[in-house]
């Protein structure tokens, strides 16, 4: 096993997680300040915006649950150290 | 005791040949589990149907009604109701699987190799899922509009041909990854803080993954209501 490609793997893996929490970071944060936003302005509304809430929360997690799978990838199924 | 209840394994698996092909053995069986679980619920809640419903068949409706609103929420009022037992399918089989995968010790049974656990945390059971649901776009649409389905591959404008053939491939790509990609960093966050403090602090985690994996049978199920909807409408 080349230690170059193992060590670069290890880093590319965090940095691959890290990088992909930023953006689904900042949209779940937006997303959440809107929906308290609609929640104090019409509280009857209170089951749809949590739903749609969640739902949409979900999705932006997604993203970073890409980076993790390309983390995984790296660590335990890495197509590069085999040879 | 509780470092072997807690470890993981990655990337081993219980392979059985089978017709020359080699499948993951224990994803089948939890897999199995899992059918058996849905059916034995379904066809005890109506066994016999009574005009005011008690007990199971109590539950069994609302968990229909919650499942043919998943349907009727993104196929429309007058299309979905042929799409309520595929979207249901797939929400129930999803939960029931990723609750079974959280809620029960697997590792109290050991097996030759690999670890029992959800199914939905080995790549090829959601693979199979999504792709599924992209059969099912397909179908739905060219039942509904013949070859004039295609004609979506051109709107709105030709520009947006490749795009348009692409989203076809990222669909079943993002579906399956999202779900497989959740459960599995579920199970590793859970593993690796039960590796760390043993007792007591993975159980807030724990809640949270039962919750998110709820949502994400939800999430699966709802977009391919959505896509289904989508390419009907």
């Amino acid at each position: 096993m080349n230690p170059i490609i193992s060590g670069a793997s290890v880093v590319a893996a965090g940095l691959a997680i890290g990088l992909a929490a930023i953006g689904p970071g900042i949209g779940q944060g937006t997303a959440a300040a809107q929906a308290v936003e609609g929640l104090a302005r019409q509280p009857e509304a209170e089951g749809k915006i949590r739903g749609t809430l969640l739902l949409s929360l979900a999705f932006m997690e997604s993203l970073t649950i890409y980076g993790l799978v390309v983390a995984l990838c790296l660590l335990f199924a890495n197509p590069f150290v085999g040879g | 005791m509780f470092f072997s209840l807690a470890a993981v394994e990655v990337g081993t698996h219980l392979y059985w040949e089978f017709a020359g092909l080699t499948v993951h053995g224990q994803v089948l069986l939890v897999t199995w589990l899992v059918i058996a679980i849905i059916l034995t619920i379904a066809v005890l809640g109506t066994l016999n149907l009574e005009q005011v419903p008690k007990g199971l068949q109590n539950f069994v409706e609302s968990v229909f009604e919650y499942v043919a609103g998943i349907a009727k929420d993104q196929i429309g009022e007058y299309e979905y109701r042929p799409w309520v037992p595929f979207v249901g399918t797939l929400f129930l089989f999803i939960f029931v699987a990723n609750w079974l995968g959280a809620l029960v010790p697997w590792k109290l049974i050991t097996l030759p190799e690999g670890e029992l656990a959800a199914p939905t945390n080995d790549i090829n059971t959601t693979v199979a899922l999504s792709l599924l649901t992209s059969i099912s776009y397909f179908y739905g649409g060219l039942k509904a509009k013949g070859l004039g389905f295609f004609a979506r591959y051109i709107s709105p404008t030709p520009i947006f041909l490749p795009i348009n053939i692409l989203e076809d491939f990222t669909k079943p790509l993002s579906l399956s990854f999202r779900l497989f990609g959740n459960i599995l960093a579920d199970e590793i966050v859970v593993s690796v803080l039960c590796l760390l403090v043993p007792l007591f602090i993975p159980l807030p985690v724990m809640v949270l993954g039962l919750f998110a994996s709820s949502v994400q049978a939800l999430v699966f199920s709802t977009l391919s209501a959505a896509y289904i909807g989508e390419s009907i409408e």
